[in-house]
């Protein structure tokens, strides 16, 4: 390029700058899910403000979203089978589409090229453009005849995704480097796999289970090695509790040396070293966690609850593994996420109706924000996230 | 007193049994009456938790509009073919080996008993 069409295109640049409203970043921007409205509110964390709704998006209900690479468009997977992208600097709707009857989450891929939606009707993937929404790979999921439900679909390096199937007990591993998916499957992992997650490096993908003990394990540098149970002693014999919401399994709830789980039907949350994947303690806590979320900087975990023990949150302190504070956010808190470096958390509590915001240091409010039925909470730091 | 209007209201679904099962559309007239009728004790403001317990505590597993998610719809046209003891049953003491909770533990009878009839007669948010 000359200089002179380089001026020239630097002067076009500024004389254009003054017609955009606001010139701003999104890495402190956020949404928040307003499940029964069916909207999202896009959020500021560093102003604590609400910056626009958007409406529109269907049945909210157990929707996540993905941020693309340059942290401009949320991907809100919906649980009607709504796939809709929105624009959140200029607050509104850059494509939808209905991909399916009944959808549970989804991810984007390494290159952010490709987004995997995991559906439960009809059960199995569905990978997009994530520029256009156009269909790019159909993976029907399931043995021979019977469909199964996908859960805990999560992005891996290499261009893959990993899923569970729930109603089969498998887990899919689809590599979409090439055109056409190349499926590795993996079958008897245990019964009912209920969510999955990745660890933040990347390199191994553990499926929880409801129908049996213990947690299915991938070592995804080593697929060829299989799938191992872990955790299979944990709890054996001893009865467990009625479960009234399906625990979540996060990728960032681990700390250098310890991974930390929800127990499922037990007030306890569990400690597993990260090297050889054994249990190294259970804390009780308040009721049987759902969300089990670590600071950025590993040394606090956050933990919220099941119904009916749901309008609190505890915090434990990583070092001596124990719980140094019990918060009240209000009725059904939902969901937690803390900022990129983690000196602030948000705190959704749905019946509340209100989202709380707390400083991590002094473990006090510093702000609440009035929402609709707020559910999930998704900071745009998450686009650089393995496996969120 | 509220012992005797139940009695009185399952003999009438007996009598009127044969023609549930005949009949669909006068299956859900009378779906419709019963719920409606119902010598109930519970207050508004409890059938108000109830309704919200419905969409947002079971719609966590069975979808906020029940259309079905981890669990199956429990939608008026899914459940017309299916009998409302194994309802009842299925929400009372859930379904073991299953994520389906049990409920006895907390909510009553006819606190079940209503959540059914609210079922069967379609719940809009
Ligand atoms: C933790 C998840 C979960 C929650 C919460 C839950 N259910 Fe279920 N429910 C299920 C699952 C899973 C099944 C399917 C069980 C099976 O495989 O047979 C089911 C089955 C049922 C069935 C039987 C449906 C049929 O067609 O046979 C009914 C009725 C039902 N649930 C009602 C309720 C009601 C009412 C509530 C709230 C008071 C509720 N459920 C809460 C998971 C849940």
């Amino acid at each position: 390029m000359s200089r002179i069409t380089r001026y020239l295109s630097l002067a076009v640049i500024y004389t254009l700058l003054p017609a955009c409203a606001t010139v701003r970043g999104t890495g402190d921007l956020g949404v928040v899910i307003e499940r029964a409205t069916g909207s999202i509110q896009i959020v500021d964390t560093t102003q604590h403000q609400l910056l626009k709704q958007v409406k529109g998006l269907g049945d909210l209900s157990h929707a996540t979203v993905v941020y693309s690479r340059d942290e401009r468009y949320a991907y809100v997977f919906g649980r009607d089978g709504g796939l809709t992208k929105i624009d959140i600097l200029a607050g509104r709707i850059d494509k939808r589409i209905i991909q399916s009857g009944n959808s549970i989450g989804g991810a984007i891929s390494q290159d952010g090229k490709l987004v995997a939606v995991s559906n439960y009707k009809p059960g199995g993937v569905k990978v997009f453009d994530s520029k256009t929404l156009e269909l790019v790979a159909d993976i029907p999921a399931g043995v021979g005849e019977q469909r199964s439900k996908v859960v805990g679909l999560v992005d891996a390096p290499g261009q893959r995704f990993v899923f569970s199937l729930y109603d089969t007990g498998e887990i899919w591993i689809a590599d979409m480097s090439n055109k056409k998916p190349e499926i590795t499957r993996y079958k008897d992992i245990g019964r009912l796999p209920y969510d999955g997650l990745i660890t933040p490096d990347g390199r191994y993908y553990i499926a929880g289970l409801f129908g049996e003990d213990g947690l299915a394990l991938l070592d995804l540098w080593h697929p060829e090695k299989g799938v191992k149970r872990i955790l299979s002693n944990y709890g054996r014999g001893s009865k467990k509790m009625p479960v009234y919401k399906m625990p979540h399994l996060e990728g960032w709830a681990m700390t250098d040396d310890y991974a930390f789980l929800p127990a499922v039907g037990r007030n306890e949350v569990l400690v597993v070293n990260r090297r050889n994947w054994e249990h190294v303690t259970s804390i009780p806590v308040h009721g049987q966690p759902v969300f089990v979320m670590a600071r950025p900087d590993g040394r606090q975990v956050w933990v919220n609850f099941a119904f009916p023990r749901n309008d609190t949150v505890q915090v434990i302190d990583t070092e001596p593994l124990k719980i140094i504070e019990t918060l009240k956010p209000g009725k059904a808190v939902l969901h937690m996420e803390f900022t990129p470096r983690g000196e602030q958390v948000w705190v959704s509590a749905r019946d509340a109706g209100k989202v709380t915001v707390y400083d991590t240091a002094t473990l006090k409010v510093i702000a609440t924000l009035p929402m609709e039925k707020p559910s999930g909470i998704f900071f745009t730091s998450r686009a650089h996230r393995i496996g969120l | 007193m509220v012992r005797r209007w139940q009695s009185i209201i399952s003999q009438l679904f007996l009598i009127t049994g044969m023609a549930v099962l005949y009949n669909p559309v006068y299956a859900k007239d009378n779906q419709i009456d019963a719920s409606n009728n119902q010598p109930t004790s519970l207050s508004e403001q409890r059938r108000a938790e109830l309704k919200d317990l419905l969409l947002q505590d079971c719609g966590s597993c069975h979808g906020m509009t029940l259309k079905g998610g981890l669990g199956p719809a429990l939608t008026p046209d899914v459940l017309h073919n299916k009998s409302r003891q194994m309802i009842t049953v299925t929400i009372t003491e859930g379904r073991p080996g299953t994520p389906m909770p049990p409920w006895k533990t907390i909510l009553s009878e006819q606190e079940i008993h209503w959540l059914v009839e609210t079922l069967y007669s379609g719940v809009t948010p």
